[in-house]
């Protein structure tokens, strides 16, 4: 699934790295813990979290992670868009909450929980 | 033959510096030619240590050592020390206060996701001391 698509399925706004919108993208982890993410996501696989602080891109980066979705509106900060920047991860927002999110992605049937 | 080493200081003072060793190590593995699936074992491994160590300990050394067959990741800092190593070592087992959690860490894992990713994982800990923690990777 492109990231782009993700992007319009969740009505999300995108924050950095536009130009690997077109990069795919076949699994997704949703978590608030990092260490849960380390432990049982794979890698490439999109990151669907509420948490912020940049520990969440250097767990992106850890594992080769393209797209990083922060849920619930939440704005990330400068110096977490700047991370992601310069390690060409995409950020995106919604305003969907984690549930929703993880929903329309799931229904999708474009990407795998694992 | 001699291993090629590389030294990292993890400032223990900023949390949201954390893994910055670990991307590092990542960077210098990748431009070795190691494999991606040992790069992402070695990287997961070291960065929840480094932020075993920023949490816990206020820091510490990291040093990794390049072989032949195999990585070599040590961590040393002069934290409280671990009393009970068994019991850190089960999952969901923490003493992190509710700022860690915060953070999205602090659940328990990091122990055992390090012990998870690498072949062969030491802790060596005194209270009051510090601890050393010795995780190999094959190559």
């Amino acid at each position: 699934m492109k990231i782009s698509e993700i992007k319009n399925l969740l009505d999300a706004e995108t924050l950095c790295c536009d130009e690997e919108l077109d990069s795919e993208v076949e699994s997704a982890f949703c978590c608030d813990m990092m260490s849960d993410v380390l432990a049982f996501a794979s890698s490439h696989s999109v990151l669907i979290t509420g948490l912020l602080n940049p520990q969440v891109v250097r767990t992106a980066m850890m594992l080769d992670m393209k797209c990083i979705i922060f849920v619930c509106g939440k704005s990330p900060t400068p110096e977490i868009v700047s991370l992601a920047r310069e390690n060409g991860i995409v950020v995106l927002v919604t305003g969907h909450y984690m549930f929703a999110a993880s929903g329309l992605l799931y229904n999708s049937g474009k990407l795998s929980g694992v | 033959m001699d291993p090629l080493k590389i030294h990292f200081e993890v400032d223990g003072e900023d949390f949201s510096s954390a893994g910055e060793a670990s991307v590092e190590m990542k960077k210098k593995l990748r431009q070795l030619g190691i494999p991606a699936d040992v790069i992402r074992r070695c990287s997961i491994a070291m960065y929840e240590g480094e932020i075993n160590m920023v949490i816990h300990a206020h820091g510490g050394t990291a040093d990794v050592e390049v072989y032949p067959d195999r990585i070599v990741i040590i961590l040393e800092d002069h934290g409280p020390g671990i009393p009970d190593i068994d019991l850190a070592m089960q999952e969901g087992y923490s003493t992190a206060n509710d700022r860690i959690h915060n953070m999205g860490f602090g659940a328990g894992m990091g122990l055992p996701n390090m012990k998870r990713y690498t072949e062969d994982m030491t802790v060596e800990s005194t209270v009051g001391v510090g601890t050393k923690v010795t995780m190999t990777v094959k190559l």
